[in-house]
């Protein structure tokens, strides 16, 4: 069964809880009685509602791509997340927590990214709300998805490139953290996904269920037979399979094969990785035999993460959902197909989504799926333009 | 047992009416090799016990100077059994407590009976994890303890009174008072916060308090040694190994800043 919410200890089964310093704990605690509060407010409830409409532009639309469904023999339904404001659904949550930063008098807000759409989302919050924001974001990725790191400063955050390990999103939500140490007293730290200490998986996934209960609602009383979303962290999958989940509907979850399961040089935490400890929290993770966590390896700077959200790690063990994985290679095919069928260019996260439908297409014959298209690909333009070339 | 050595250091500490002074060094620094050497000349300039780090991939307590040390010692080849054999090798070397520093995952893959068995095979006196408060720490701690060591806590700053006294109420076997608001690392002042979180901790028990994160100079570590039974001092010793250009080096400069720290405790 789905848990409404983590136990006290913040636990979903024996994933989850806190394994944070204790610098941190005070706020934590402070955490998550703030959002209990405001999630039962209906002021706050309201005035976010307000701006996921009149700013972010929800409801995002389902589009029933009909020229990608005959290609492939299978229904297809999109959720436009791409179309939410700032290119993502990483404004869900990134508007969610910046109205708390602002209803918990934190003056600052710090975030880490990947792929840059959660800074993005970060910086534009706080510039509508007034507050003042710093990201982290790995050296590689500033590289990769230097678009973003345009459009953050552009939006007035200061984007601080981490040089740490390999200059991913691992090692930019390390360096979030070690700022968040220091600055607890006067900053909120934004994080992107369902994963860090309890209560951000339960928090984001609130923030970010939207997605879901918005698609129950257009879809009415024709569920889809699949559900199928790609996993990072997990906020858009999460955020998608959780009002689903104990309807009957199938949920997939897709995550980096990067360049391939048997390279060792991927991003599958949960078919891939083990149980252990990253960022605070009790899940699946890309480690070694001593408890050293390795680099994950993506395409998809979003996609390029060792662990995974402590829910997702309780989803697969009770079968609620399954994880299956799509390589780079492929992740670029679905770009292709998805852009040049339904003049579409996906992000390269959700391309593996995309790519799955496509990979599963026997399997999925004459069934309806829908897809959380969770981003657009104009950061990636550029680096799919190298990397074809 | 091991745990008692620490026991007897905080009574001795007391009983000159002094400040205990706990180097930290990460294992296998400069290499592993010349690792041990580092704490005997720490021991001779007048150290009083040792933490030893057991480096971890992802050190989010740690400032820039122990996360590049961790980040060498495990590009030496320097993982749990490599990190706790030279912690043997010191405590076999020097007599003094040591105790191990790490991150909770390396205790989890081990399995806390079995990495609290090693760490007691090899005497280890106790144990200090950066990523467990309280609320997570009863799978470490009750193993540890089990196999006879002393299980560390952390009180910051911000710790509420309230989670002050559960922290006090599960007797660990000192209290990491944690001296900054923020990670570890060298600061040119002396912490603001570090006096009234050893008055608080003090109101409330006799277990010992040892203070760390920040302490940088003899002159920061003075000012705190009224207040504490004990004193860690990492990067800035960390640092010197870091910067030395050959063992010898990192080694004499290590003793000569020890005996600085020793001099004003
Ligand atoms: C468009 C898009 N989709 C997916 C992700 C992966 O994150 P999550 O798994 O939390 O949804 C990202 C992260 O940057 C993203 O930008």
């Amino acid at each position: 069964m789905k848990l409404e919410r983590p136990d006290a200890r913040g636990r979903f089964g024996e994933f989850g809880g806190r394994f944070a310093p204790e610098t941190l704990m005070p706020a934590l605690d402070e955490l998550e009685k703030a959002f209990e509060s405001a999630w039962s407010d209906q002021a706050f409830r309201n005035e976010l509602d307000r701006l996921l409409r009149d700013f972010v532009g929800r409801p995002t639309p389902i589009f029933e791509a009909e020229r990608l469904s005959a290609r492939l023999g299978v229904r297809i339904l999109l959720k436009r997340e791409d179309l939410a404001h700032t290119g993502a659904h990483k404004i869900n949550n990134a508007l969610g927590q910046a109205l708390l930063a602002q209803r918990m008098g934190k003056p600052r807000i710090i975030a880490e990214t990947g792929a840059g759409q959660h800074g993005v989302a970060t910086a534009t919050a706080a510039a509508l709300l007034g507050l003042e924001c710093e990201v982290f974001m790995g050296e590689k990725d500033i590289e990769r998805q230097a678009l973003n790191v345009y459009r953050m400063e552009m939006l007035g955050t200061k984007v601080t490139a981490v040089t740490s390990g390999a200059g991913t999103l691992k090692d930019a939500v390390n360096e979030a953290m070690r700022d968040w140490v220091g600055t607890v007293e006067n900053t909120h730290y934004v994080i992107g996904s369902v994963v860090g200490p309890h209560p951000f998986p339960w928090m984001v996934r609130e923030f970010q269920r939207i997605i879901g209960d918005e698609s129950l609602e257009q879809l009415g009383d024709q569920l889809p037979d699949v559900v199928v979303a790609c996993v990072g962290g997990g906020s858009n999958a999460i955020g998608m399979f959780y009002p689903f989940a104990g309807l009957g509907v199938e949920l997939v979850g897709v995550e980096a094969a990067g360049e391939g399961i048997s390279t060792g040089r991927h991003g599958a935490s949960l078919t891939e990785g083990s149980p252990g400890i990253i960022h605070g929290t009790r899940t699946f993770l890309l480690q070694d035999s001593d408890g050293q966590v390795q680099e994950a390896h993506s395409i998809s700077a979003g996609l390029d993460y060792p662990g995974v959200g402590p829910e997702h790690a309780y989803f697969q063990e009770l079968g609620l959902a399954r994880y299956v994985s799509i390589t780079d290679e492929e992740s670029l095919t679905g770009v292709r197909l998805l852009a040049q069928t339904e003049g579409i260019i996906p992000a390269l996260e959700s391309a593996h989504a995309i790519a799955w439908i496509e990979k599963a297409a026997a399997e999925l014959a004459g069934k309806t799926v829908l897809v959380n298209l969770s981003g657009r690909g104009d950061k990636d333009v550029q680096q799919i333009a190298e990397v074809m070339r | 047992m091991s745990a008692e050595r620490l026991s007897s250091m905080f009574a001795a500490t007391r009983e000159r009416d002094g400040t205990a002074l706990l180097p930290f060094m990460t294992a296998g620094l400069p290499d592993p090799g010349h690792a041990v050497e580092m704490f005997e000349a720490m021991a001779a300039a007048g150290a009083d016990g040792f933490e030893v780090g057991i480096p971890y991939s992802d050190p989010l307590m740690d400032g820039p100077t122990i996360q590049e040390g961790g980040a060498r010692a495990l590009a030496a080849g320097v993982g749990l059994a490599e990190g706790l054999e030279i912690a043997g090798r010191v405590v076999a070397r020097t007599g003094l407590p040591v105790l191990v520093m790490t991150y909770a995952n390396v205790v989890a893959q081990a399995g806390p009976d079995e990495f609290a068995r090693r760490a007691a095979d090899h005497g280890i006196s106790g144990v200090i994890v950066a990523d467990l408060p309280l609320e997570e720490a009863g799978f470490i701690k009750d193993a540890v303890e089990r196999a006879g060591l002393g299980m560390v806590l952390f009180a910051a700053p911000t710790t509420t009174d309230a989670r002050l006294r559960l922290i006090v109420d599960a007797d660990p076997a000192f209290i990491y008072g944690v001296a900054e608001v923020g990670v570890t690392g060298e600061r040119i002042e002396a912490s603001s916060r570090a006096a009234e979180l050893a008055r608080r901790v003090r109101a409330l028990t006799r277990t010992p308090l040892v203070m760390g994160v920040g302490i940088s100079t003899p002159a920061h570590a003075s000012a705190i040694a009224g207040t504490a039974d004990g004193v860690i001092v990492g990067s800035a010793l960390v640092r010197r190994v870091l910067e030395a250009t050959s063992p010898k080096e990192a080694a004499n400069s290590l003793s000569e800043a020890v005996a600085a720290f020793r001099a004003v405790l």
